[in-house]
């Protein structure tokens, strides 16, 4: 009846319409629905567990420290660049914090800030040969490599594994935001805080989708149909209502989510409506005619590979705090995770092309695997090869929709 | 005698880009053993159908048919028609630079026994074929230390070595210095007597009256005629009217009575080296731009032009510069590109796709990128000032596109310049400088560009418009500098300037 409608205005039919648009955004939308499929698959497999509040608490923290690298990695790529030094940098970042923590007595407010800016400039040290000398960064990052996971093990050889004791730094990656204070009576064992920031985080996505569809209008743009569009909203309402629906029967939010949502808006906002984000795109399409549009590809270059080093420390802490100790093989292999992440979320190797929520994305599908796999007993090889079966697999369909696209 | 199968025809031959159609039912015929003349103007489908004959746009991505000694041919690739025996030598040379002369002669093609190669034979061969292409070198020489007219022949060298029959130029001499250029005939005039058959495409006429047996003109996509030399057919003044379709004069619209103003750009004992090139590729150049003026730069492709608008426009390429740059008045050194556009210069560069256009991203994206604080409050940028700007350049330079979010690698070259000239439009620049505007686009776009040109200048814009079309800068030229190897050889008033006059000085 619905549909039969908004045919009479024109509009086609709702299936019509819903094919239409998944068709011209299968790449926007592929990896939300993977993810989608994917978590369903394991809540069927796993008899529930997989969705059960508490696993869900856990999947989002564990995806806390690669998800940051995510985020800085995909600007990496995104102007044709690449660093694999971020990993053990993050280790020895995390060493660093434990370090200042227990051996020189130093509160957390003062560790953390202290940490990120040291990442922010072992960030800028990477960019020094490919800025100034035009270093591949492949080379120089692995030279990064190399010196973080030598410092690494200095900095840990004395002592091996650090314990940290402080619990402020170790709330980062294991506490959960405080409830609202004299409400306990209400509704026990359920997290108000963090139901209420769902709802308001939901009541705002859909102001904003309103009023972004009303300016559209406004202008004569085209805008998805009505129904379509409806179906977005309460898609996205009911998976963020949802979410916080089940994080809030467990523990509520844990400050690691927040962090990484805190970061994700920041680097969303500043890569989708700010000058500078566009500069960064402009460097990855086209360096030649970004440097000629009065871009400074070297500025660029510093600020991508900074904010890389500083999300990097940012890795360390989150990681460090989880553990309660930096370890002498912390930040292994987090890399080429951050990469794969990237890459799943539909960054372009050709520069120019990706978003940072898309790699949230991709960290999110790489982590429920994991996630899923290990709550089936799936062995550890076995996991391997179906991670790295669906990279490929989501590269493959990333490059042919492009082909396709075009 | 009864005509001979001609060893190609193509026929009804009709290809579409997004926009545009390039070709258009075009037919053509190549007899064996002649040298056969393809002109036209830029954008008249020239490459367009030699690509479809090599095989770059495959079967199926064309209608018509191509038919070699009367067969028909359905090439999937370039190695389907290198198959049949055509090779086609592109402007833009396709060699290795850092692999030695026979290396790339035998690149693709190597001589091997089983899976090693047989390195004795491949020089050996390398070498008999340079014989007879009459290149005096040393086999074993690295292609990046020829120059470009050797390595225009070590390509024909190649071509030779698969045994090609159908030899395919395009603009083979426009790199070329007269000598290499002459040398370059000659030896064409040598393979005609040896049985190759050979396609031409260039726009000098006067190389292709003394050397072609027949001339095939096109013409906005479409076959217009095909003279027989023979026959007496083929004059300078009958290709140029086949050519343009009309008088010369109506190529460029008619202009007010200017009024030129003070100096904006004055550049004085201007040099430059390239360390990345290793030489001097500007010495003692003067020049200036007056207020309202277009002051054109003729010169043949490597003769500074281009690396004369780079060191103005802030020196991307890091040449070491010495001399003078005084814009408005005040003396200037700029550091970047970024200086320059600050300072009021704007440079539509001549490589569109290379370093002109961010192809993937959409129209307003490019045409705001050089200007975004224009639109963006405290560096957030308003989407929806920006499709305002967009807009208004895509009315007011009518740009054909059904949305300014169109991706601009889906447009055509005339609209993509469009774009080009949008997006420094947008950055309001006393000085204009326009490095080859109208190539590669079709006669409809030029003459909407050198309108736009004209009304540019009469608001008291400055253009510096640097141009290889010769008509293009007599054309449209208030005053006209000639380079040639990094110097500028003359200075005209446009009344004194000639073709003959600017190709001389061009070439001294």
């Amino acid at each position: 009846m619905l549909s039969e409608n908004l045919q009479t205005k024109g509009a086609g039919s709702f299936m019509q319409n819903l094919q239409k648009v998944l068709r011209e955004n299968i790449r926007e939308y592929g990896m939300f629905i993977a993810l989608f499929v994917i978590m369903l698959i394991f809540a069927f497999t796993t008899g529930g567990v997989f969705l059960s509040s508490r696993n869900l608490s856990n999947l989002l923290n564990q995806t806390g420290y690669i998800a940051v690298l995510a985020i800085g990695m995909t600007l990496v790529i995104v102007i044709r660049h690449i660093d694999l030094s971020v990993g053990f940098l993050a280790g020895f970042m995390g060493a660093v914090a434990a370090i200042a923590l227990v051996q020189w007595g130093l509160p957390t407010l003062v560790v953390v800030p202290m940490v990120l800016a040291l990442g922010l400039l072992a960030g800028l040290i990477t960019a020094f040969p490919v800025a100034q000398l035009g270093i591949p960064s492949f080379v120089a990052s692995l030279a990064g490599w190399l010196i973080y996971r030598g410092l690494l093990q200095l900095a840990t050889e004395r002592t091996g594994t650090i314990i940290i004791p402080n619990a402020s730094f170790n709330a980062i990656g294991n506490g959960f935001i405080p409830d609202i204070p004299g409400l306990d009576g209400v509704a026990p064992g359920i997290h108000k805080l963090t139901l209420l920031i769902g709802v308001v985080a939901v009541v705002l996505f859909i102001v904003n989708e309103l009023n972004a569809r009303r300016q559209k209008l406004a202008y004569g743009f085209d805008v998805l149909p009505n129904d379509i569009f409806a179906l977005k909203l309460a898609f996205i309402s009911l998976l963020v209502g949802g979410i916080t629906w089940v994080l809030a029967g467990y523990n509520g939010l844990s400050w690691t989510v927040v962090i990484v949502l805190v970061v994700l808006g920041i680097y969303h906002f500043i890569t989708t409506q700010t000058v500078l984000g566009r500069h960064v795109y402009a460097v990855g399409g086209n360096p030649e005619a970004a440097e000629l549009s009065g871009i400074s590809v070297k500025r660029i270059v510093y600020m991508v590979f900074g904010s890389m080093g500083m999300l990097s420390a940012l890795s360390g802490i989150l990681f460090a705090s989880r553990l309660q100790s930096a370890t002498t093989t912390a930040g292994t292999l987090f890399e080429l995770d951050a990469i794969a992440a990237a890459y799943v979320g539909g960054v372009s190797a050709a520069g120019g092309v990706g978003r940072v929520t898309g790699s949230i994305i991709g960290a999110l599908v790489m982590t429920s695997l994991t996630s899923g796999m290990n709550l089936m007993g799936v062995g550890i090889a076995y996991q391997y090869i179906v991670r790295g079966a669906v990279l490929a697999a989501a590269v493959i369909f990333d490059v042919s929709t492009r082909r396709a696209a075009r | 005698m009864s005509t001979p199968t001609p060893i190609l025809e193509m026929k009804g031959i009709t290809k579409e880009f997004p926009g545009v159609k390039a070709l258009n039912n075009v037919s053509f015929r190549v007899n064996r053993g002649e040298i056969h003349c393809l002109v036209g103007e830029n954008g008249a489908g020239k490459s367009t159908l030699m690509k479809v004959l090599s095989g770059v746009y495959p079967y199926g991505t064309y209608s018509g048919d191509i038919l070699i000694n009367g067969e028909v041919q359905k090439f999937r690739g370039i190695r389907d028609s290198e198959h049949v025996g055509i090779a086609i030598i592109y402007q833009e040379l396709a060699l290795v630079p850092e692999l030695s002369v026979y290396e790339n002669i035998f690149l693709g093609n190597e001589i091997r026994n089983g899976p090693v190669m047989n390195w004795n034979e491949t020089i050996k061969r390398a070498s008999d074929v340079l014989g007879r292409v009459r290149l005096d070198v040393n086999p074993g020489a690295r292609i990046k230390d020829l120059g470009v007219g050797k390595q225009q022949l070590v390509e024909i060298a190649k071509a030779l070595s698969r045994e090609v029959k159908l030899l395919i130029l395009d603009e083979p001499t426009a790199a070329l210095n007269e000598d290499d250029s002459a040398n370059l005939l000659d030896l064409l005039r040598g393979l005609r007597t040896q049985g190759v058959t050979c396609i031409m495409i260039s726009h000098k006429l006067k190389e292709v009256i003394a050397i072609a047996d027949r001339v095939t003109v096109l013409r906005d996509g479409q076959t217009i005629c095909t003279l027989d030399a023979h026959q007496g057919e083929v004059a300078e003044a009958v290709l140029i009217k086949h050519m343009v379709g009309r008088e010369i004069d109506n190529i460029y619209p008619p202009r007010a009575e200017r009024q030129l103003g003070e100096v904006v750009l004055d550049v004085r004992d201007w040099s430059a080296y390239s360390p990345a090139l290793g030489r001097q590729v500007l010495r003692d150049v003067n020049l200036n731009v007056r207020k309202g003026e277009i002051v054109g730069v003729a010169g043949l492709m490597g003769s500074g032009r281009t690396e004369l608008a780079m060191s103005i426009f802030g020196n991307p390429l890091h040449y070491q510069v010495k001399g003078e740059l005084v814009l408005k008045g005040q003396r200037r050194t700029f550091r970047s590109p970024e200086d320059a556009i600050k300072a009021g210069v704007a440079y539509v560069t001549e490589d569109r796709k290379g370093n002109g256009l961010i192809l993937i991203q959409d129209i307003k994206q490019n045409i705001t990128l050089a200007n975004l604080r224009e639109i963006a409050r405290r560096s957030v940028i308003d989407a929806n000032a920006e499709i305002k700007v967009a807009e208004g350049y895509k009315t007011s330079l009518n740009i054909k596109t059904p949305s300014v979010e169109q991706r601009v690698s889906n447009l055509s070259g005339g609209n993509q310049q469009k774009v080009c000239l949008g997006k420094w439009l947008f950055v309001k620049p006393d000085l204009l400088i326009l490095d080859e505007p109208t190539r590669g686009i079709d006669v409809g776009a030029k003459y909407e560009i050198y309108t736009l040109m004209n009304q540019l200048v009469q608001q008291g814009m400055s253009i510096l418009m640097i141009s290889s079309e010769l008509p293009e800068v007599l054309g449209m030229s208030d005053r006209v500098y000639v380079v040639s190897a990094g110097r500028v050889t003359g200075e005209l008033p446009i009344a004194e300037a000639t073709p003959e006059k600017v190709m001389q000085l061009a070439t001294s």
